[in-house]
């Protein structure tokens, strides 16, 4: 991981180009703002979700370096409290997304204890234990549906007078969610805390020997990240008003793996690039039948074979290749 | 004033104009299914020909409708699955969504469906919630369901002799539910249940639960599993001899494909509860003959049958109210006409949804019994239709009213 490391980093061209960064923002939130009305406003949904579900990803594996490989646990699990306490007990939807992030948040702070005790392929395995022992207790408890789900979630109105049953007011509360999710990971990332966490990432030993407490930062930014993922998962329920086994399954927290590494580990951008294109694949591919599977696999060898860095990986890197060129 | 005059003089003539050209009915059939997962065999292609083939017998342009059919892979997510259909119904003009196995998907798109008031007909998906509690008065379930499996399955074996049993049961909430069902109809009909077994979910060696059931001397083995579970357990089981030993395998979930796959040496002995056989009237030969011509000699499922008759009798309702726009009418039609075609013969779509008809129990032949490739059923018993099915008394669907 470090030996990539000069190579992957934004943060060193970020302050020149920040005013250029501010402007490109307001741009983006201006399109979305106006997107609803020209794309199918579901989809848009699907990938903002999914989009901050990676950015949560990528909290852990881009900026602390460590690959968690249960996060569907946290995404899927808050998914299943919002569905049954909307669905069930009643909650507005504000409440039922509430308790999913709690839920998530706790739960991340119990594998977080255990899994942050080991680095490198074994954290991943550690997390990967406890998603699965999560699966398996998803698919036996009662209340989630076993097989089939929790579905028909209703979509009551938010704080009680906004109506969100159609698909246009629903867009503008998850557009909201998702800048929210979006801005506090990139406060965080740029905070004196992300500094640390970078600096964890790039050599414990010397963070801990200038006196960091290192495992104290790591649980706090795997916290942070399965309650960003639980409001990811939590905001998808609102949208498709399910919550099904495929979320807490372990294809669900590699498939976040790859919209990371698609899009590019390591940049603020690059999740939410990486969900687009997964998310676009799934959706527009569908109607081409068996043939799914195939192009997807040739999409991802391509991928990892010529943008090695992720797709915003490789733009950030050419960005500044003929940056250093001109200035010298 | 004069503006709106104008508008009003202006979309009158309009509609005289569209009334006298009688321009045809526009239909959209969309087919949901696995079309690259464990269900593509059963579905998949084979569900998207049977849906064109309802449309062409149909007659459907001479009879002034223009249907189109499209099709899409839902990969066995409910997400994917709904996206899907609300994409259908909200952008894609899609009228009816047919076939859709899986039964998570299957309830998810059920409520997209009720929600944006079009047609789900579901022949692929198991659950009978969908025509339980989940029941909508727009979804109509054709083609087989888990209780009249466990009811089929349970009851005809019982009385043609197999009343001790021992069951397999994959430990989750289908397979609980498939075993609680199949060991209550056991029980009522004079059987006994002499014990079972909990099996995790997707295991690779069944050899100690086998050697249970082996020892229970029950006379039925009863697979409370589905897909690779009940592939597996039944290939090992051919290994350790339970059929040859005099024991008999009762398969809860088995299509005509999972046969095709396991063969006959393997599969032999098994008795399974199915909706259609293609080799059993002259009328399904004849289907399975087209269907085999343009599907590379494979033979049809039942969930591909249920797909074609499920849409002949859709269009039928359509032509009689002339629109295929409000879902509910379209299906109150549905539940109105008495069904009757070629391949499921005369029934009906009651209250909740149910498309009644009669079930059946096959027992796999043995290889030296069987004629040649896809010839792998026998029929022991026949499940008249007033029986078949879960009964309204019993229902607890929301739309079926309790005198």
């Amino acid at each position: 991981m470090s030996s990539s490391s000069s190579s992957t980093l934004p943060a060193a061209a970020a302050p020149a180009s920040s005013s250029v960064m501010t402007v490109l923002g307001i741009l983006a939130v201006a399109v979305l703002l106006v997107a609803p009305f020209g794309v199918y406003p579901v989809f848009l949904m699907k990938v903002m979700c999914f989009a901050l579900f990676a950015c949560a990803f990528n909290l852990m594996l881009g900026y602390t370096g460590l690959l968690s490989f249960g996060h569907a646990m946290f995404f899927g699990g808050s998914a299943y409290i919002c569905a049954h306490t909307v669905k069930v007990l009643g909650f507005t939807p504000e409440l039922g997304i509430l308790s999913g992030v709690l839920f998530a948040a706790v739960l991340g702070f119990v594998t977080g204890l255990l899994a942050i005790r080991r680095q490198g392929i074994y954290f991943a395995m550690v997390t990967l234990a406890l998603a699965q022992m999560f699966f398996f207790f998803c698919l036996q408890a009662p209340f989630t549906g076993g097989e089939d789900g929790l579905q028909s979630v209703p979509r009551r109105p938010l704080f009680g007078f906004i109506d969100i049953s159609q698909d246009i007011h629903l867009y503008y509360m998850v557009l909201a969610i998702f800048l929210f999710g979006f801005l506090v990971i990139y406060r965080t990332i740029h905070s004196p805390f992300g500094q640390v966490l970078k600096a964890i990432r790039e050599n414990e030993p010397r963070a801990i020997s200038l006196g960091y407490r290192a495992n104290q930062y790591k649980l706090l930014a795997f916290v942070l990240s399965a309650a960003l993922a639980g409001l990811a998962g939590s905001t998808k329920v609102m949208v498709f008003q399910l919550a099904s086994l495929t979320d807490v399954a372990w294809q669900m927290s590699g498939e976040v793996v790859l919209m990371t590494l698609v899009g590019g580990m390591g940049t603020i951008l690059g999740p939410v690039v990486g969900a687009a294109v997964i998310v676009t694949m799934q959706n527009y591919l569908a109607g081409l039948g068996e043939w799914v599977l195939v192009i997807q696999g040739v999409i991802f060898v391509a991928a990892v074979s010529l943008f090695r860095r992720g797709i915003v990986g490789e733009i950030i890197a050419i960005v500044k290749y003929y940056g250093t060129k001109k200035a010298g | 004033m004069r503006l709106a005059a104008i508008f009003l003089a202006a979309s009158s003539l309009v509609g005289i104009g569209a009334a006298q050209a009688a321009d045809p009915v526009p239909v959209k059939i969309g087919v949901l299914n696995d079309q690259s997962g464990l269900y593509a065999d059963l579905g998949g292609q084979g569900s998207v020909w049977a849906a064109k083939k309802a449309v062409e017998d149909f007659g459907a342009a001479a009879k002034g409708l223009k249907v189109d059919v499209i099709f899409a892979d839902h990969q066995n997510k409910a997400d994917v699955g709904t996206s899907i259909a609300r994409q259908w119904y909200d952008i894609d003009g899609v009228d009816m969504i047919v076939d859709t196995p899986n039964s998570g998907v299957a309830l998810a798109v059920s409520g997209v469906t009720k929600e944006k008031n079009k047609v789900f007909i579901n022949s692929g998906a198991a659950t009978s919630d969908l025509t339980g509690k989940a029941c909508t008065p727009n979804t109509v379930h054709w083609t087989y369901d888990t209780w009249a499996l466990a009811n089929g399955t349970g009851k005809a074996i019982v009385k043609n002799g197999g009343d001790t049993w021992f069951f397999l049961t994959a430990d989750y909430a289908f397979g609980h539910a498939l075993e609680r069902d199949t060991s209550k109809v056991v029980t009522e009909n004079g059987g006994k249940v002499v014990g079972s077994v909990k099996v995790p979910l997707n295991n690779a060696d069944f050899s100690s639960f086998l050697l249970q059931a082996q020892s229970s001397k029950a006379k039925i083995v009863g697979l409370a599993n589905a897909g690779g579970d009940t592939i597996n357990s039944i290939k090992q089981a051919s290994e350790y001899g339970i059929v040859d030993g005099g024991q008999k395998l009762a398969g809860l979930l088995i299509f005509l494909t999972d046969v095709h796959s396991l063969g006959l040496k393997t599969a032999q002995g098994l008795n399974l509860t199915g909706a259609w056989y293609w080799d059993q009237t002259d009328a399904n030969r004849k289907f399975a003959d087209e269907f085999a011509k343009a599907n590379g000699g494979k033979r049809p499922t039942m969930v591909q049958a249920g797909v074609y008759s499920g849409v002949l009798h859709y269009l039928k309702a359509v032509e009689a109210l002339k629109s295929a726009k409000d879902g509910a009418a379209v299906v109150a039609e549905m539940k109105k006409l008495p069904t009757d075609d070629p391949l499921f013969g005369k029934g009906e779509v009651r209250i909740d949804g149910r498309h009644i008809h009669p079930m059946f129990l096959y027992e796999v032949k043995k290889p030296s019994e069987s004629k040649g490739p896809w010839d792998y059923y026998t029929l022991k018993a026949t499940i008249p239709a007033n029986e078949a099915f879960r009964p309204l008394s019993e229902s607890d669907c929301p739309l079926v009213k309790k005198g």
